[in-house]
C-alpha cells in the first residue's frame, strides 16, 4: 500500500512537470521537449524486447518510420484526413511487425540482431528505390496537423497526452502476467517451455504490442515534423532508439525516458556546433559498450551500491 | 536471348563481389562469434582508401593491395583495441562494432565528402569484350575471375594450411583448441585481419563499377548478412551459394521490378529462416 501511495507521488509529480513544461520552457524548447517525449516512446517500445523479452532489435527505427510514412502518404498525397492517417499508419505499423515477427521470433541473440537489421535495412531499402509511393530520397513534405496541433505549445499538450497514457500502457503491460511470462522466458526459454507456456506465440505477440507503441510514436513524429526521408528509416533510427533504452538501462522501462532525454539533447546541443552527431553516437555506442553496458543509470546504481556496502 | 545472357552475367559478376566481402564477413562470424557490423563501413573505407591510392599513383593494382592493408590495420585496431574490453559478451561485441560503423562512416564523409566516386580501372580493362551478339564490360568478367581466384585460395587456405587448420577447429570448438596449446588469440586477430582485408579489397573491386558513395555501406552489409543468414554461418561454400542466390535475385529482381528489388532477397530468406535457421550450410554451435 506504502508503494503504491509512493508511487501515485510520482507519478502526479511527473504530470505536473509534463504540464509545465511549455511555461517553463518556452519557445523553440518546447518543441525539443515534444521530440523528447516522442523519442521516449520509441526508446520504451525498443526496452519492451531488449529488456524484456531479452531479444535486442535493430528493426524498430524502421517500424516507428513506416507509420510516419503511411500517416503523411495518406494524408498529404491521397488527401485524407489526419486522425484516419494516425490510425492507418499505427496499423501498417504493426502489420509490417507481425511480419518481422514471424521470421525473427525462432531466433535469438545474435541471430535475432543481425535478422531485424536486415529486415530493418530492406524497408530502408524500400523507402529509398520506391519513388512513386515514397518520394524516394526527397521524401514526402506537407502539414498532417489540424489547425489546433499546428500551435507547437498545443502540439506539445497533444503529444504529453498521448505519451502519458502510452507509457501507464506500457507499463502495465510489463507488470501484467503475461509481461511477466516475457521476463521469464527472457531469463529461462527452457523453464518456461518446460512449464507449458507458448514461448514463440508470447514472443510474436510481445513483438507486435512494441511495434504498435514504435508506430505510435511514429505517427506522433509525422505530426511533429511535418516530413519523412529515408533516413527517418534508416539505421540509425533503430540505433538511436537503442541506445536511448541502453543508456537508460535495459528492462527498467523508465530509463529509456532519461535516456531519450539525454540523447536528444545532447543531439540538439551538439548540432549547434558541428554536423557529426553519427560520428558522436557512434563514439558514445562504443564507450557505453566498453564502460557502461548496463547504462549510465545502471553504472550509478552499481556505483552508489559498492559505495554503501563499505 | 543476347539479354538474358547479359543479366545472367551481371548477376554472377555481382556474386563474385558479394563472395568476396561476405567471406570475409562469414570467418569473423564463423570463428569468433562476432557479428561486424562494422564490415560494410570497411567495405566503403577500402574502396575510399583504394582511390586515394589510385589517384595517387595511377595504379589500380596498388589500389587493391593498398586498401587490403589499410583495412586490415583498421580490423586489427578494431580487434586489439576495442573489442578486446568486451570479450565475452555476444550483445556487447556486436553493438560495438555497430558503434565502429557509424563512426568509420561518418569519418569517411569528413574525409572523401558526399560526392559519388568511381575508380578508374587500367586500360585493358576496360571497354567491352564481345562474344556473338552479347557485349560485355571487360572489367566485370575480371571481377568474376578475382571472386572465383579467391574462392579457390581461400578454400585452399582453410583446407591445406595449418592456419586453415586452426580456424577450422576453432570453428567447431575454441575452447578446445586453445586446450591443445594453440594461441587461439592470435589465430583469431590474423582471421579479423584477413576478414577485414577482405572488405577492403571488395571495396575497391566494387568501387569500380558500382561507384562509391556514403550509404554504400549500408547496401553492401544488407546483402551480406542476406548471404550469411542463407548460407550459414563460417561455410565458404555456404558464402559462394548465398552470394549466387543473392546476386541473381537482386539482379532479375531489379529487371523485373525496378522499384521493390530489395525486397525480393526477403523471399528466400524467409524461406530459409522457416526451415533452416542456420542457413544452409551452418551448423549447431
Amino acid at each position: 500500500m506504502l508503494a503504491n501511495k509512493k508511487q501515485m507521488v510520482y507519478v502526479i509529480l511527473a504530470l505536473i512537470v509534463l504540464a509545465l513544461i511549455p511555461t517553463l520552457m518556452p519557445g523553440y524548447k518546447t518543441s525539443i521537449a515534444t521530440e523528447i517525449l516522442i523519442f521516449a516512446i520509441l526508446a520504451m517500445s525498443v526496452d519492451i524486447m531488449a529488456g524484456y523479452t531479452g531479444r535486442t532489435s535493430l528493426c524498430h527505427g524502421a517500424i516507428f518510420g513506416v507509420s510516419t510514412y503511411v500517416v503523411l502518404h495518406y494524408v498529404t498525397v491521397i488527401g485524407g484526413s489526419v486522425w484516419m492517417g494516425a490510425l492507418l499508419g499505427v496499423l501498417a505499423a504493426m502489420a509490417l511487425t507481425m511480419v518481422f515477427a514471424a521470421l525473427a521470433i525462432r531466433t535469438s541473440g545474435v541471430y535475432f540482431i543481425l535478422l531485424t537489421l536486415a529486415l530493418g535495412m530492406i524497408v530502408w531499402g524500400v523507402c529509398l528505390r520506391w519513388t512513386s509511393v515514397t518520394g524516394g530520397e526527397n521524401g514526402i513534405r506537407g502539414s498532417v496537423a489540424t489547425e489546433w496541433l499546428l500551435n507547437k505549445q498545443n502540439l506539445y499538450y497533444f503529444t504529453a497526452i498521448c505519451f502519458a497514457v502510452v507509457t501507464f500502457g506500457m507499463w502495465k503491460f510489463v507488470n501484467s502476467p503475461f509481461g511477466l511470462t516475457l521476463k521469464g522466458i527472457r531469463d529461462s526459454e527452457s523453464r518456461m517451455r518446460t512449464l507449458g507456456y507458448n514461448v514463440p506465440l508470447h514472443l510474436f505477440i510481445g513483438f507486435i504490442v512494441s511495434g504498435f507503441f514504435a508506430g505510435v510514436a511514429g505517427a506522433l513524429y509525422a505530426f511533429f515534423n511535418s516530413f519523412v526521408s529515408p533516413s527517418t528509416v534508416a539505421l540509425a533510427q533503430s540505433v538511436e532508439g537503442l541506445l536511448m533504452a541502453i543508456v537508460g538501462g535495459v528492462g527498467t522501462l523508465f530509463g529509456a525516458i532519461i535516456g531519450s532525454i539525454l540523447i536528444i539533447s545532447l543531439e540538439n546541443f551538439v548540432s549547434l556546433y558541428t554536423d557529426r552527431w553519427l560520428m558522436i553516437m557512434g563514439f558514445l555506442f562504443i564507450f557505453t559498450m566498453i564502460f557502461a553496458p548496463t547504462g549510465f543509470l545502471g553504472a550509478a546504481r552499481n556505483f552508489i551500491k559498492s559505495r554503501e556496502k563499505r | 536471348m543476347s539479354m538474358t545472357i547479359f543479366q545472367l552475367l551481371n548477376g554472377a559478376t555481382f556474386a563474385a563481389l558479394l563472395f568476396v566481402v561476405a567471406s570475409g564477413f562469414t570467418l569473423i562470424f564463423g570463428l569468433m562469434r562476432i557479428v561486424n557490423l562494422a564490415h560494410g563501413a570497411l567495405y566503403l573505407f577500402g574502396g575510399y582508401l583504394g582511390l586515394t591510392v589510385a589517384n595517387l599513383t595511377g595504379n589500380f593494382f596498388l589500389a587493391g593491395i593498398g586498401a587490403a592493408i589499410g583495412i586490415a590495420l583498421i580490423g586489427l585496431i578494431i580487434d586489439f583495441g576495442l573489442l578486446r574490453f568486451v570479450r565475452g559478451s555476444e550483445l556487447r561485441q556486436v553493438l560495438l562494432t555497430l558503434g565502429v560503423a557509424f563512426v568509420l562512416n561518418d569519418l569517411a564523409l569528413v574525409l572523401w565528402g558526399g560526392d559519388t566516386f568511381s575508380i578508374q580501372v587500367p586500360a585493358f580493362l576496360d571497354g567491352p569484350a564481345e562474344f556473338g551478339d552479347v557485349t560485355y564490360p571487360i572489367y566485370r568478367l575480371f571481377v568474376l575471375l578475382v571472386g572465383i581466384v579467391i574462392f579457390i585460395s581461400l578454400g585452399l587456405m582453410i583446407t591445406k594450411t595449418r592456419l586453415g587448420a586452426l580456424i577450422r577447429a576453432g570453428v567447431d570448438d575454441a575452447e578446445t583448441v586453445s586446450a591443445m596449446g594453440v594461441d587461439i588469440r592470435r589465430v583469431f586477430i590474423y582471421t579479423f585481419m584477413l576478414g577485414s582485408a577482405l572488405a577492403g579489397l571488395g571495396g575497391v573491386m566494387g568501387g569500380a563499377f558500382l561507384t562509391l558513395y556514403p550509404t554504400a555501406d549500408s547496401e553492401i552489409l544488407v546483402y551480406s548478412l542476406a548471404v550469411v543468414i542463407i548460407g550459414g554461418r563460417g561455410s565458404l561454400v555456404g558464402a559462394a551459394v548465398g552470394s549466387l542466390l543473392v546476386a541473381m535475385l537482386s539482379t532479375f529482381g531489379q529487371v523485373w521490378f525496378p522499384e521493390l528489388a530489395y525486397f525480393v532477397i526477403f523471399g528466400p530468406m524467409a524461406i530459409l529462416l522457416a526451415f533452416r535457421p542456420l542457413g544452409l550450410f551452418g551448423k549447431v554451435a
